[in-house]
């Protein structure tokens, strides 16, 4: 029942937010410093655009383009399902013992621990980049483009999303894996901020092949500047990314599963 | 013999007692390392020499840097904050040794294991794909007498934000503002030495400066002769400066100090 696991999801992350409400100064600090900390990529961007017109080909609202389609999507990946991280965490502390007891799915109540205000701090930068960017770009704006923009927010949520749930659930098998998943997250989160051309080629074959991460922003990107592949990827690919996200996501609730199944919980 | 060689010793065999926890969080700290080649390549393929860095100098610092993270603690606090919150920081004030000096003596002890297990990994990885430039006999020696200094800098730092905790009660936003500090004016993120005009100015004489791109550049053999010698007073003038602010805010901390519940 889609429905009843959005209602249950909100309502835990509702009483989440009221808990974190009990100390609001503390909050809106944290939700500007959450904001300012994921400002810092973008700050980067502009220093580098400030010593060259140009990085690999790219100008700097393209560029910025691929920060604010990465950033958007990762950020609302992260706040519906960025604490799944502590996966490992709470099967070290038998606390994934005491979530099982109860009538909600453990995903749900992990991904909505210490659900706060202060994550959509991250929302912030990220749109206000992409605002900023999309009408400086030097595009033919066709039907197509447009409605381009909002399916690969869409899809790169999804993306992120199962590959946060993908990577939490490696954490049933590597307990301490944690600190390499990261790679995949935070790493697919940084690195699709660039045009992956930037990347040695047998990279963007990595991550388009086996972390499909290239179907966050960069190939429905090409279409939108209207770029060249310089994979030399048929054009569906630039379609794709819906449906690379529907099988990312049905692979991670399928790990997922069967990882739970096999939890044995820890200690004696 | 003091107290202190023993805490730091009993921090190093703490922090050493998950060496694939250890492993795994350098493998990020790896993956890291090689996308920040890349974009720097590309920015040294559009500038080259940009900021008096050729490109062997730009890749070797991502992978120099990225081998820092751990034992410089770029990204985390002290665990002297969760203490001060929980009211477990009275059990530290009432050791018959200095509250500063005790955790310095933790510091210590966790750069080690953190270099023990965290900072290998990046450089050889980074000698496999790249060529990087090689260090000097002299270039290692200083950058040997850099990087403890910068950890001093590093520890100075988070000690005050920790202390912070005893008037703020939650430090968590604080915590987040001295992160971006860090991560930006440390050359983290960029090195310093691509930040334009007077950006670049303030960047370098931060004591965020001091963590990274001082020892960075004292590797790479940038600073030599006098230039090397100021490069290393810059870091000690530092470290005592915010030593000697930690000490103060000790005293007062001292006074302030209201345990919850109690």
């Amino acid at each position: 029942m889609p429905g009843g696991v959005v209602r249950v999801y909100g309502l835990l992350a509702w009483t989440w937010i009221r808990a974190a409400a009990q100390y609001p100064v503390s909050m809106v600090l944290l939700t500007f410093a959450t904001a300012a900390v994921s400002m810092l990529d973008v700050a980067a961007i502009m220093v580098m655009f400030t010593r060259a017109p140009r990085i690999a080909g790219f100008t700097a609202p393209e560029v910025l383009f691929l920060y604010g389609t990465s950033a958007l999507s990762f950020a609302l990946a992260d706040i519906l399902f960025g604490t799944t991280e502590r996966l490992g965490k709470h099967i070290r502390e038998g606390t994934l013992d005491a979530m099982l007891v109860r009538p909600v799915s453990p995903l749900i109540q992990i991904a909505t621990e210490d659900f706060s205000p202060r994550r959509l701090g991250k929302l912030v930068p990220a749109s206000l980049v992409l605002a900023l960017a999309l009408p400086r770009l030097d595009v033919d704006w066709t039907a197509g483009r447009a409605v381009m923009i909002p399916a690969m927010v869409l899809a790169g949520v999804a993306i992120f999303s199962g590959l946060w749930v993908l990577t939490a659930s490696l954490q049933f098998v590597l307990i301490d894996g944690h600190g390499a998943t990261k790679s995949v997250t935070y790493g697919g989160a940084f690195l699709t901020q660039y045009p992956l051309s930037m990347f040695a080629r047998d990279f963007v074959r990595g991550v388009t092949f086996a972390v499909p991460l290239a179907f966050v922003n960069w190939q429905p990107g090409l279409y939108v500047l209207d770029r060249a592949d310089p994979l030399g990827l048929p054009e569906a690919a630039r379609f794709a990314s819906p449906a690379v996200a529907v099988v990312v996501c049905v692979l991670a609730g399928f790990v997922w599963r069967a990882g739970l199944r096999h939890y044995r919980s820890t200690g004696s | 013999m003091s107290v202190f060689p023993w805490v730091a010793w009993y921090a190093l065999r703490r922090y050493t007692a998950y060496p694939l926890s250890s492993v795994a969080e350098s493998v990020t700290n790896t993956a890291f390392a090689f996308m920040r080649a890349y974009v720097l390549l590309a920015l040294w393929q559009a500038r080259p020499a940009l900021g008096g860095y050729d490109v062997t100098d730009a890749i070797t610092f991502c992978f120099l840097t990225q081998a820092m993270i751990g034992p410089v603690q770029i990204f985390r606090g002290l665990e002297l904050s969760d203490r001060i919150r929980s009211g477990d920081v009275a059990i530290d004030l009432y050791r018959p040794v200095g509250l500063q000096g005790w955790w310095l003596a933790d510091d210590l002890g966790r750069a080690t294991a953190e270099l023990l297990l965290r900072s290998g990994l990046p450089m050889v990885a980074g000698m496999l794909v790249f060529t990087l430039r090689p260090a000097g006999p002299w270039a290692l020696a200083a950058f040997a007498l850099a990087l403890p200094l910068a950890v001093l800098v590093s520890f100075a730092i988070r000690y005050l934000v920790a202390l912070a905790a005893f008037w703020l009660h939650d430090d968590r936003g604080l915590q987040a503002i001295a992160l971006v500090m860090s991560l930006f004016f440390s050359g983290m993120i960029l090195p310093l030495v691509v930040f334009p005009g007077w950006l670049g100015g303030i960047a370098r004489a931060l004591p965020w400066a001091a963590l990274i791109q001082v020892p960075a550049d004292i590797y790479l053999g940038k600073r030599t002769g006098s230039d090397l010698v100021a490069a290393l007073g810059f870091q000690a003038a530092w470290a005592v400066a915010l030593l000697a602010a930690g000490a103060l805010l000790t005293v007062a901390a001292r006074r302030k100090l209201v345990i919850h519940g109690g």
